[in-house]
């Protein structure tokens, strides 16, 4: 396959997954809405909001990491989407991975924050500081079960290519990793929701708490960009895990209702769950699913 | 409270490794460059463009959830489920960096108008400013008090004001058409009118704000 028809298939899979992104966002919205009865935001109402963000003017410099940040931050989305094989078999939508994209992409799961931890701390308000720094607690916090049940699926499939593990899961339901390797399963469901940004951990950019958080002093463009990346990044999450866990997907009807749902089990939780506190959730983290990972770990490679 | 000179003078500030940094307030904590008016603003007519980005800024409103007075508890009812203003594009943003529509709810004593020029000034353009209540228009019952303005427009400019002691919600909500329908049609230049006027604005200002300890233009 050509360079440039790759280069087409993978802004073609960008925009499908921005678009998919920005209305999942708003739907899900909706759905935050409807349950507090509220009519809720038009579901349409996230394009609107980043045209509008893209068409304000900016108006501070506070240096060159300033600027960074939310570059940085989309990288982390953008990256993680072209390695990412999102149809397996189809050579359009396998995008850039190869073998041991895995390492890579665990590497651009983390990128996005420490980007925005740079960035932020170069605007020099105290409440983005303070909102960094339980961000990088909380996601740190979050990424040890993460990485913990990523390695055991490594272990059980001795493989670093996420298109060899989603191959070895394609002769039926029961040979997904979810099945196969269910401690795993469960880890990385749990861990899943910490960097969702969704309740009940999502009190680094809640409003009530200390205005916004990290993005306090980002405006305009800066926060358009940082909004793309929040429609990208979540979309493109929820596709690794369909591929680790849940069997990757050989057709576009496979993927959709296998993501859909996924994604969804970030919002019910949500839904129905309040906010923690910073320290709260590190200690939840720390409990149940790091002691699922670690037991999954023993288990693969002793059973 | 601190004088002007000496709240924004230079001074040497020790470092954490024990040496000695020099600070200039103005240069490293503001940005003391006027505003300056807009293309949008200087064209005759709007063009396609303009039309579309005025459509999304029309629909897309992010108030500063910042109450001055009484009717800040006005605007709490447009979140609950009985007048849910989010179904007409309208969300509140807890900095001003993020907001578009500065909600002056009420009487502004001094000291809150200090804050309130502030927080418009830091706002990125195009920006609006709403005044509720006959308070912001002039006065209200607090017309002859020592310690509040009178007419709002006399510091900051105001596209819209909603009248009433105070408004009940639905007048707000009215009220936020207006400015949509105003945003739609062009109209919505108040942070040009405040670049154009500049001077005007500054002096009213500093003449009721009499101890002025912050720079002319603080972004």
């Amino acid at each position: 396959m050509s360079w440039t028809l790759r280069i087409l298939y993978a802004l073609l899979t960008l925009f499908i997954v921005m678009n998919v992104g920005l209305l999942l966002n708003g739907v899900t919205r909706k759905i935050y809405a409807r349950v507090n009865r509220r009519v809720g935001i038009r579901f349409y109402q996230p394009y609107i909001d980043l045209v509008k963000n893209y068409s304000l003017t900016n108006l501070v410099t506070h240096g060159v990491m300033f600027y960074l940040g939310p570059i940085f931050r989309l990288t982390s989305g953008v990256g993680l989407i072209l390695f990412i094989p999102l149809i397996y078999g189809s050579q359009g939508f396998s995008n850039f991975s190869f073998s041991g994209d895995a390492v890579l992409i665990l590497y651009f799961l983390f990128f996005g924050t420490l980007g925005m931890a740079l960035g932020s701390g170069e605007s020099g308000q105290p409440h983005s500081a303070i909102g960094v720094a339980r961000g990088l607690a909380q996601v740190t916090a979050a990424e040890i079960p993460l990485v913990l049940s990523f390695l055991s699926v490594f272990i059980q499939y001795q493989s670093l290519s996420i298109t060899e593990i989603v191959g070895a899961q394609q002769s039926g339901i029961l040979q997904w990793t979810f099945f196969t390797n269910p401690l795993a399963g469960v880890t990385a469901l749990l861990a899943f929701l910490g960097s969702m940004m969704r309740s009940p951990f999502d009190v680094v950019l809640a409003p009530q708490e200390i205005p916004i958080g990290p993005p306090t002093e980002y405006h305009g463009a800066f926060l358009g960009v940082l909004q793309t990346n929040r429609a990208i990044f979540p979309v493109a999450k929820t596709i690794l895990y369909v591929n680790l866990f849940f069997g990757g997907a050989a057709s576009w009807p496979a993927l959709i209702p296998k993501a859909f749902l996924l994604y969804m089990w970030s919002v019910v939780v949500g839904t129905v769950f309040p906010r923690y506190r910073v320290d709260q959730s590190i200690r939840w983290f720390l409990k149940v699913p790091l002691a699922l990972g670690l037991l999954s770990i023993v288990c693969i490679h002793f059973c | 409270m601190r004088s002007n000179d000496d709240f924004l003078s230079k001074k040497i500030v020790p470092g954490v490794e024990g040496d000695e940094i020099e600070v200039d307030p103005i240069r490293d904590y503001y940005c003391d460059a006027v505003p300056q008016v807009s293309r949008e603003y200087k064209r005759a007519y709007p063009s396609i463009i303009d039309r579309f980005k005025n459509w999304a800024r029309s629909e897309s409103i992010w108030i500063l959830a910042y109450g001055s007075g009484c009717g800040a508890i006005e605007m709490r009812p447009l979140m609950t489920p009985k007048y849910d203003a989010y179904q007409y594009g309208i969300q509140w943003r807890p900095t001003p960096r993020q907001a578009n529509l500065l909600m002056v709810s009420g009487y502004l004593s001094l000291k809150t108008l200090r804050i309130v020029i502030r927080a418009y000034e830091q706002m990125p353009s195009p920006k609006y400013v709403m005044g509720l209540g006959s308070c912001t228009i002039n006065g209200g019952m607090y017309y002859d008090s020592y310690n509040t303005i009178n007419r709002l427009d006399y510091y900051l400019p105001v596209d819209v004001y909603v009248a009433g002691c105070m408004p009940r919600p639905e007048s707000l909500l009215d009220g936020l058409e207006l400015l949509k329908k105003l945003i739609r049609e062009g109209k919505g230049h108040g942070a040009d009118i405040y670049a154009e006027k500049f001077e005007w604005y500054k002096a009213n200002q500093k003449k009721i704000l009499k101890s002025w300890n912050m720079p002319d233009y603080s972004w």
